[in-house]
């Protein structure tokens, strides 16, 4: 009789159409649950391969290779401060382009060269005076038209008038490209150079050693905070109407805008203790606002996680509880609490409004040294780019996100590595 | 059922280790224990019998405070080891665990190395002095617990790495580490298979020359195999209470014979 299969005793009307719609509800619910994930995927998918499509040419730059020589006439140890670094860089190119004799035009040709190649070989002499003279090579960053032309971002076939570059200017890069002055190799610059106006100039050192610092801050405070305000919460606090009052304050806390901890910091921490504007050490301060939360609530949960028969067991033989939650109940939550303090960090390093009210989103052209130097933390940097009007910012705004994301996706795997690896089952 | 000779120890002129009078335990406004009296000899296995939820675990925790760690559990009444009050404001809870040892229902060994499981109450109660000292305490608490031939040549490796049995004695091993005078034991089988069982129990009538020991059990035979005198417990009274060898054979309450026959529970 307990045969169920479809050739025993068959089913009422009654019983197979309950049975069906059964049967397709399921099917419904489970539709349901592929259509959503896919769509994820497939937004997923768009975001990522938008910002690869447009972030990919910011990972290479184009460069300009000429033997420049240093003439003693325009360049002299004496006036090493001012002398005429242009004026030798415009020779070097006139070499290659004889014909090109007007000022305007050399000018023009000058425009080749990105603003920072100058620099470049004046640290060069500063640094080994005896170039003086010589003929030395030189592999400097084209400007920002010229890199968007090699990228073919800048179309020939536009109207000139259209254009940021002149029909004798792309003529002028053609022959120097025919001569195999040309190149573009990985932009390492994007990572060792810090901010700047000119964006083949313009890096992320200095957001990155800013995000750095105010991690730092905010891990120093946040972390330790968290985890004895949980474990007082958790273990010590007796249950009554104030601990269910903190308790409710804290997972609310979790959910407050991130803009408001920022106008909090801005009153507090620079109206109040006159802490200075733009530092990492505020922003960490601010972030550790947001993230202690998280581990809060993390830790608890890794806390109550911790099965009784280890509490017991220690009490049994005569531990005192807070021998009890430190020697035991403490390091077996430790995977949890590192998990959910990683994600905390996580968080914080993607968390961009609380920053720009704190005013990390200034235009700083030096990593920061200290967590008191002014900076701007990789989010702002994005902000920033995302911003400013030259093409170059373009590339480099989905490039600096695409670094974020790598960020972002290593904690996160770091933290499920943790997990798995760590967590104990019972 | 069960075999009757174990049952005829005579244990009258033994002292009287734990008093208990006129206990009650309430949970919140719930009373679980309603009114307790029992007297607990040295050198003697006690057990505690009876249908589930009758207070019997609950009573057995009031005796080591482990009631303690609940919030809403309120203890009344007078509970003393050898004459001393151990609900006193004197009393401190972790001293008296260190002299009254638990062990568990479910094997709880500490994820550490098997030594560190048994050298820990030494080390937090300050036990011992020298490196040597910690081994001798070791060594002769896993004697005790009929553990060391098994368990000598793996000492660092970890307690959880054992047998369920293997567990359950290196957690007496660590609870007689600290020299205790009473090892109380809430089912210390009821996870265990028949032959790790019959292991714990004949440890259970060796550890009876050194300690006085209290076992809550479920299972009847159990009770009768290893203690000398059974607490027959009922919805929150102690029913009664005697020689193992007279409540199994000729109890004097109808609800104690209608519990051993199988009636109630």
């Amino acid at each position: 009789m307990t045969d169920l299969s479809a050739n025993s005793a068959p089913l009422g009307a009654a019983q197979r159409n309950h049975l069906r719609r059964r049967n397709r509800h399921q099917l419904m619910l489970q539709g349901f649950g592929i259509a959503a994930i896919s769509f994820a995927a497939l937004m997923l998918f768009i975001l990522v391969s938008s910002l690869v499509g447009t972030g990919y040419k910011a990972f290479t730059q184009t460069h300009i290779q000429v033997e420049v020589f240093v003439d003693p006439e325009e360049v002299s140890v004496e006036k090493l401060p001012r002398g005429g670094f242009r004026d030798v860089l415009q020779a070097s190119l006139q070499a290659q382009l004889p014909e090109v004799s007007e000022r305007a035009d050399l000018r023009r040709l000058e425009g080749l060269f990105s603003n920072g190649a100058q620099f470049r070989l004046r640290d060069m002499i500063v640094a080994d005076p005896s170039l003086i003279g010589q003929t030395v090579t030189l592999r400097v960053p084209m400007s920002d038209p010229f890199d968007q032309l090699a990228k073919g971002l800048v179309k020939r076939d536009t109207p000139e008038a259209q254009r940021r570059v002149t029909d004798q200017e792309i003529a002028w890069f053609d022959r120097l490209d025919q001569a195999g002055m040309i190149t573009q190799p990985l932009n390492w610059g994007l990572l060792t150079n810090a901010d700047s106006r000119f964006p083949e100039l313009a890096g992320l050192k200095g957001a990155l050693v800013g995000s750095f610092w105010a991690l730092l801050v905010c891990f120093l405070i946040s972390f330790p905070l968290g985890i004895g305000a949980a474990i007082y919460l958790e273990e010590f606090a007796p249950k009554n109407r104030w601990s269910d009052l903190i308790e409710v304050n804290i997972n609310n806390l979790a959910a407050v805008p991130s803009v408001v901890f920022g106008l909090l910091a801005l009153a507090v921490f620079i109206g109040w203790f006159g802490l200075p504007r733009s530092a990492p050490l505020v922003g960490g301060m601010t972030l550790a606002l947001m993230t202690m939360p998280t581990i809060i609530i993390a830790t608890r949960a890794a806390l109550k996680a911790v099965p009784p028969s280890i509490r017991e067991a220690a009490l049994g033989v005569g531990a005192s509880k807070h021998q009890v939650v430190f020697g035991h109940v403490l390091p077996l939550a430790m995977p949890g609490i590192l998990t959910g303090t990683i994600i905390g960090l996580a968080q914080a390093l993607g968390e961009t409004a609380p920053l720009l009210l704190i005013g990390m989103n200034a235009f700083i052209t030096s990593a920061p040294g200290s967590p008191l130097d002014s900076a701007t933390a990789l989010p702002t940097q994005i902000f920033i780019w995302a911003d400013s009007p030259e093409r170059g910012f373009v590339s480099r705004t989905s490039a600096a996100i695409l670094v974020l994301l790598t960020f972002l996706i290593t904690m996160n795997a770091i933290a499920i590595y943790l997990r798995s690896k760590f967590e104990r089952k019972w | 059922m069960y075999d009757a000779p174990k049952l005829e120890r005579n244990v009258d002129d033994r002292t009287i280790k734990f008093s208990a009078r006129n206990v009650h335990v309430f949970y919140g406004e719930t009373e679980a224990i309603k009114g307790v009296d029992v007297d607990i000899l040295d050198n003697t296995v006690t057990a505690f019998i009876g249908p589930s939820g009758c207070g019997k675990s609950t009573f057995l925790r009031c005796l080591n405070r482990m009631n303690d760690t609940i919030d809403i559990c309120r203890v009344t009444g007078d509970i003393r080891l050898d004459g001393h009050d151990i609900y006193d404001r004197s009393v401190d809870p972790v001293q008296l665990r260190a002299k009254v040892g638990m062990v568990f229902q479910k094997p709880n060994p500490f994820p550490k190395s098997i030594y560190d499981n048994v050298a820990y109450g030494p080390r937090i109660h300050g036990l011992a002095r020298t490196r040597a000292d910690l081994d001798a305490i070791v060594e002769q608490s896993l004697r005790r617990a009929a553990l060391w031939d098994e368990a000598k040549d793996r000492l660092d490796q970890p307690g959880t790495g054992l047998s369920g049995g293997q567990q359950q004695r290196l957690c007496i091993a660590r609870a007689v580490a600290t020299s205790p005078e009473v090892l109380l034991m809430d089912e210390p089988c009821s996870a265990l298979d028949p032959i790790a069982t019959a292991q714990v129990e004949e440890l259970i009538d060796e550890l009876r020359q050194d300690y006085s020991v209290v076992i809550v059990t479920h299972s009847m035979q159990q009770a009768a195999r290893v203690s000398q005198k059974t607490a027959f417990f009922h919805l929150g009274h102690l029913v009664e209470f005697g020689d193992t060898g007279q409540i199994f054979t000729n109890p004097h309450d109808e609800r104690t014979e209608s519990y051993i026959t199988g009636r109630i529970g």
